[in-house]
Formats: structure tokens, sequence, C-alpha cells
């Protein structure tokens, strides 16, 4: 504490606006965060295990992370729990009765929306979950008010006894923008176990008197609303008038910044009376808001005329370009786009899911997959996934085949799921394979991480999110516990072995999961060990293709004219194939799939000698 | 007021572009504007086409670029370059490394790198300033030192002093690489007259 000097410098930062939301947690005294990873939520929970004095973990889905959150709130402390808009779904089921009892320490729900879906399987509008659990929600539009959201957000909590919804979006938590740090204002409510039963055990005969007291709750919200500091009119010219919020308020300011505004920072309950008047003094009026049309629907039920989804898209991400044309209909003059090669996400090289869904493809399979970085096996050239719906849907999807399709479906259909989705709601459609009597094999891609949102450990990885060690769940003795008795390891990279063992389990006609075992290449150990470079002798390729069936980005391909195929004494040849050594992550797939032994470990091809 | 000015950042994933519009946005703070960035995480895989908005001004509203809206594109990879031309304005500076890196398409033989890249830059009226940054990177024995070159070059179309950058340069690398960082940056600097 020696260095207390006040530099006014460093209080002055450059945050995104997962950052923000996990400072202004830090600065209202949070204590106890849970989160489920998923984009754009992920560095909230990140964030927040940096700080000191703070319990953050990763739970094995939302809905836990929500009644973990919850039970710290019960015991009179503050907590938050943060997730992505689909995470929501999953913990819906407590935050609507989360509503009926409200909190003792202040409870504040994170969720972060996709409308693009840069990274997600839907774009769901989760204001509407505010309307529908009856909670009041806040949408920040940048990184500074998202820390500031989140401290009023925690106070309202306290003050009103309810959770909080706090939404972002895409671009409010990905955005870094100038952010200041301020002083802590920490809870006045005492951390201690209090019996409150009518308040915390929902029977029906106290549920009934709480949704009376959540009734009572909702009116006095939307009082506060009317003059709620975060509800806000810039006046300007009255002759075009916005009601906006969150990230589509800072288009409305780019590209109108002569009218005049409504700002809503509480975007439910909404304040009538404000709405009324501003919708009163402006000569023409319109609601521009991303995806549902949720703000304009309450307006038009107050009898309030206004423009709004007749000319803003209802999808997708607005942005000033999208904006200038929907309302002032302006064609810009722009270079037109021009056709090159795209530029698609893909596995990695030695990526341990390609070995599987090769096979896979393979054995022509039908997939049910899942959500995760292999959702990509989709893609060609593997092909080899036919659904991907929500997160641990993969087992439930494949056994509602086999049971549609009765024996038909044996030895044609896959279940593939990653080890954090099979943690966070696979294990239980396992149990329904078990218990129902099916035989439909469950392979779990186990690669010692949650990859696809950027390496976050899980209960498979016997790590917290602080990196301290912890009891390391065993996905085999788990399966068997649940019943499963064939369960089998394999390394993905032994291809050969590997499909034998899909082809003896995939004919079983009783459960079966195989266990596909190997640590992502992204992961920092595998990215210090010293691997094998691969090279292609490009005199013993015949140009095959084989090995650009693996779709590893290492793997390039060289035309060869006629001249020089005959030169080669092939003269069909079309090309040959070559490894990028730089890319290459020593997986040794490739070595296997070539029948011409023409890719050797470097040091083999007799050259060094 | 000054209106926003608006720069992207694209290339391929590994390129180290998310620090180098990082080191601009904090050195355009300390010279006093408003800044925002916007970039998208989530596919954690590397190979894909990346991009970041960077915007400054007196006050930055929308984080987001609207088409026909970039004044400076900084490309890290060739192709990359032509990716992004409806964002840019007629009149916008394109600064360009020229190194190729071949998407999946092209590696396996399915479609051609295309050809005359700068041409089509130029023809469209835009100011191209290629940079071979990778071999000076390579000279400087440090290949992943490309973006700290391209924030060189970028540097000479922004109001902020070199020293500034250079202050940020090492508030934000390892000390180790201080030195190959600063010395990419007055290479990237010296490019252009």
């Amino acid at each position: 504490m020696k260095k207390k000097k006040k530099k006014k410098k460093s209080e002055r930062l450059f945050l995104s606006g997962n950052e923000a939301i996990a400072l202004g947690a830090y600065e209202s005294g949070v204590k106890v965060a849970s989160a489920y990873p998923g984009t754009p939520s992920t560095e909230i929970l990140e964030s927040l295990s940096r700080y000191e004095g703070v319990y953050a973990e990763w739970a094995p889905n939302e809905k836990v992370a929500l009644e973990v959150a919850l039970g710290a709130s019960f015991a009179g402390v503050r907590a938050i729990a943060s997730m992505k808009h689909v995470g929501l779904n999953v913990a819906a089921d407590p935050l609507f009765t989360a509503a009926y009892t409200g909190v003792r320490g202040g409870l504040v729900v994170v969720t972060a929306d996709d409308p693009e879906m840069h990274s997600s399987q839907n774009s769901q509008d989760n204001r509407n979950y505010a309307l529908a659990a009856k909670l009041p929600m806040l949408e920040p539009a940048e990184p500074s008010e998202a820390k500031y959201f989140t401290r009023l957000a925690f106070q309202l909590s306290e003050e009103f006894d309810t959770p909080v919804l706090l939404r972002t979006t895409t671009r409010v938590s990905h955005v870094k923008g100038i952010v200041y740090k301020e002083r802590r204002r920490l809870s006045k409510v005492k951390p201690d176990l209090v019996k409150i039963p009518e308040k915390f055990v929902m029977l029906p005969v106290n549920a009934r008197k709480r949704r009376v007291e959540l009734e009572k709750r909702l009116q006095r919200l939307r009082e506060l609303a009317e003059t709620f500091e975060v509800n806000t009119i810039e006046w300007g010219d009255r002759s075009i008038g916005f009601i906006t919020s969150g990230i589509s308020y800072l288009h409305v300011k780019e590209v109108f910044p002569e009218a005049s505004v409504l700002k809503l920072g509480m975007v439910y309950p909404l304040p009538e009376k404000m709405i009324r008047n501003f919708a009163e003094a402006v000569d023409e009026l319109y609601i521009v808001e991303e995806l549902d049309p949720f703000i304009e629907t309450l307006v038009k039920a107050m009898g309030i005329e206004c423009k709004g989804k007749e000319l803003i898209p209802s999808y997708g991400e607005l942005n000033p370009s999208v904006l200038r044309k929907a309302i002032k209909g302006e064609e810009e003059d722009l270079f037109e786009p021009v056709k090159i090669p795209l530029r698609p996400p893909s596995m990695c090289p030695g990526c341990p899911h390609r070995g599987i869904f090769y096979n896979l493809s393979r054995l022509k399979l039908f997939v049910a997959g899942d959500i995760g970085c292999y959702t990509l096996g989709a893609l060609k050239p593997l092909s080899s996934m036919d659904t991907c719906v929500c997160m641990g849907a993969s087992i439930g999807n494949a056994f509602g085949m086999e049971k549609a399709l009765g024996k038909k479906a044996l030895g044609k259909v896959v279940a593939v799921i990653g080890d954090s989705t099979f943690i966070h709601s696979g294990i239980t459609s396992l149990i329904d394979i078990v218990y129902n009597k099916g035989f439909t094999t469950v392979i779990i891609l186990d690669n010692r991480t949650t990859a696809m949102t950027g390496h976050q450990p899980n209960p498979v990885t016997g790590f917290t999110v602080c990196g301290e060690s912890t009891i390391e769940i065993d996905l085999e003795t788990l399966c068997r516990a649940i019943g499963v008795k064939n369960v089998r390891t394999v390394n993905p990279h032994q291809i050969e072995e590997t499909l034998k063992v899909i082809r003896e389990e995939i004919k079983r006609p009783e459960p079966s999961v195989i266990i596909s075992k190997y640590p992502c290449v992204l992961l920092p150990e595998e990215r210090k060990r010293e691997k094998p470079l691969y090279i292609i002798i490009d005199k013993e390729c015949t140009g095959c293709r084989a090995c650009l069936r693996l779709g590893c980005p290492a793997i390039e391909w060289v035309m060869i004219d006629k001249k020089e195929a005959k030169k080669r004494g092939r003269e069909k040849q079309k090309g040959y194939a070559r490894i990028n050594t730089v890319l290459c992550n020593g997986c040794g797939e490739c070595e296997i799939v070539c029948k011409f032994d023409a890719i050797v470990l470097e040091g083999d091809d007799g050259k060094d000698e | 007021m000054e209106r926003t000015n608006n720069i992207l950042f694209c290339g391929v994933g590994g390129q180290g572009i998310l620090l180098a519009s990082e080191v601009t946005s904090h050195a355009l703070i300390e010279a006093g504007y408003d800044v925002k960035k916007s970039e998208v995480h989530g596919m954690a895989q590397r190979g894909g086409a990346v991009e970041a908005f960077l915007r400054y001004g007196e006050r930055v509203y929308s984080p987001l670029v609207g088409l026909g809206s970039v004044d400076i594109e900084v490309s890290f990879e060739l192709l990359e370059s032509l990716r992004y031309l409806p964002y840019l304005r007629k009149d916008a500076t394109v600064v360009v490394n020229t190194q190729r890196i071949s998407p999946a398409t092209v590696a396996t033989g399915l479609e051609n790198y295309p050809e005359g890249i700068l041409d089509e830059l130029k023809s469209r009226g835009l100011k191209v300033y290629p940079v071979d940054a990778f071999s000076i990177a390579q000279e400087l024995g440090e290949v992943r030192a490309v973006n700290m070159i391209m924030v060189g070059v970028l540097s000479r179309f922004l109001p902020v002093e070199a020293d500034l950058f250079i202050d940020v340069i090492k508030q934000r690398v390892k000390k180790r690489f201080h030195e190959v960082n600063i010395e990419a940056f007055n290479r990237g600097r010296e490019i252009i007259e």
C-alpha cells in the first residue's frame, strides 16, 4: 500500500464492455460470480476472476451459474451470473422463480446477445425475458456505461428486492472504449443465513403471495422509470425524434446528430409518461432497435403512433449505413465488392477433432452434432456433421432418430459432443439412452479444454478458472457409473485403430461411448511441446489427393503441367501435395492416410544423410 | 466539430492485428482523442480473416464503421486488402503488406491467388502504400514484428507523435521484445517520406 500516489493517468482505462462490467461488479463489492463460457459473454467472468476478494467460477452450465449466484444473494452478498443469450434459456428456470423470491444481496444477471450471429446458432432478443419474467432490465450502449449500469444494477436489485437483468450485445461486450475507475460502493446487507420461508420457499401458498408482491414491485419500477437517471432526453431538432437504447442509440447519434433522442437505459419497464411527452413534442417518431420490435410494440400498445420495423431490419446488427438507408433512404456511392477467395475458419493443423471426422466421413454415418470447435466438422471436405441445434442436443437428437427408425438406425447414427458440452447438458441425455434401452453410440471429443470460447478449463480438465488444480472428473468412470457398459478411449490421431473401434461400437445393440482423448493444439502445453515435422517427398507423391481429404490447412496443392508430369513418369498427374512446415503441428494423420509412403518424418527422406 | 476518423485493420488470424490496433488505440488516447475499437472474438481458430475497426475523434458514438467510411485501411495481407472495398471512402489511404498467405481454397488448388491486386486498388483512385513488411521483419530477425512495422507506417498518417507510440509499445509489449518492436516501428515509419 506504499504506492498510494494518486496518478490521474492510471485511472483512465481502455476496456471492453465485458471488462467494464467486471470492473463495475468489483466496484460494487461483488462476492460471488458464476458463469458458463459463451461468446460474447466469456470475458466478464475471466476478468472478474482476476480481482481480489471475488470468488469466481466456471459452472457446468448457466442454470447452475444462476442458482449459485442466487444462493449467494440469499446469503446476503452481492452476486453476478453472466451468460450468452442462449445460456439464459438454460437458466430460465431459476430466473423466473428468482423474480418471485427476490434477493438479499444484490443479484445481477448478464445476458450478452449476438444479433449478427457472429458466434451463435440463433439471434434471439433477450429483452423478451425481462417482460416474461417481470424483471427490470438495463441496457448500456458503450463500455463506460456498462460499468456505470452494472453499479446501478446492484443498487437497484437491493432497493427493489429483485434480480436485475443487464443486457449487452456483441458490439457492447466486445467494443473497447475509455472507462474511468471509481471508488467502490459496497452493499449494506449483512452476509448471514436468514430463514425467511415466505420469501425463499416457493410452495404454492407462498408463491401466490410473492406473485402479488411481484406486481407491486413492477408498479414501483414503472414509477422509478419516469425519473430514473438512465432514461434521458436530448432535445434537438423536434421535427424528428427517436426512441432508442443500447448500441442503437450510438448509431442514431452518428447518423442524426441534430435530432431529439429519448435514450432508454432501462428497457423494461418503460417510462410511459416520459414517452408520451416526448412523442407529443416531436413531429415524427421513430423507434430504432435491433432485432424484435420490443420497445415499438410496448409504445404502440400505449396508443402512440410511431415508425419502426417497417423501416428498420428485424434481424442482424444495425450500423450507421443500415440506418442511413432505412430512414433517410440514401443510396451510398460505394466501391463494388470484388469476388475473391473466402477465408473461413477451419480446424487447426493438428486438431485432434480432424481424425474423428475423417473417419465419420469414411463411414458415411449420420452425425448428430453439437456446439464447439468441432461444429466445423460440418464444413468441406470432411462434411461429417448432419445436425447442430443447441448445447447438448446431439445425444438426444441421435437417440430420437434411433427411436424413430428402430433397428434401421443401428450402425448408421452417432452423436458427437465435446467434453465441456457433455458436462453442460449431455449427461442427462446419455442417461436417457441407458434408461430407455437404446443403442446409440456417443463420441465424446475430449480435447482437455473448452476450446471454442478461448480455452477455459472445465470439470474434465482438473483446473479451476484461477488455474488451481481440482478434482478431475473422469469421463470413463462417469459414463460407466450411469450404466454404460461399453466405454472405450481412443487416440484420434491413430486413424485406423479409431476406425476399428467406431465400427465395432456402432454395431453394438446396446449403449456405447467412445472417448476421443487428445489435447487441443492451441493449449499452452501443446504449443510448447517439441513436435515432429512431416514432409512430402514430391517425387513419391502421385497426386492422388488422399491427404487433401483431411482438410488440413498445412497441406497445399501444387499444380504441374504435362511436361512436368511426364518427367515424373506419371503422365496423368495434375499436381502434388506439399506440407507448409510453418503451419504443420506434426499430428501425423497425413502420413497414415498416404498410401504411397510419400509423407515421412523430416530426416527420413534421405536428404539429410 | 472535427469528424470522427476511421481506421480498418485487416489480415489473417495470427498476424498480431489485435495488438497493432491496441497499440494504435492507446497512442491516440494519449494524444487526447476519444477512441472506440470494435472486434469480434469467438472463433478461436487460426487462419480465418480478422478485422478490427478503430474510430477516433472528439466524441466517438457508434463503434461500427459504415460502408464507404474507412479513411485508412491497414491490410496485413495482400489479398485481404480487397475484401473490404465497400467499406472504403473513395479517397481512402491503403497501407498494404505485400505478404501472401494462401486461403484454404487456394492452398488446395481449387482457386488461384488473384494477381494484380495493387493495380486493382490503384485503378480505383485509392492512395496505395505497399510495404514488404515480412521481408523487413525477417531482416530484423523476428517475423512476428510485422505488426509493429505496419503500425509504424500507419503512424505517418495519424496526428500522434512517434514518441507516444514508442511509450505505448513499451507499456504493451514484454520487456525483452521492446527493442525489436521499437525498431520495427521505426523501420515502418521510415518507409514513408
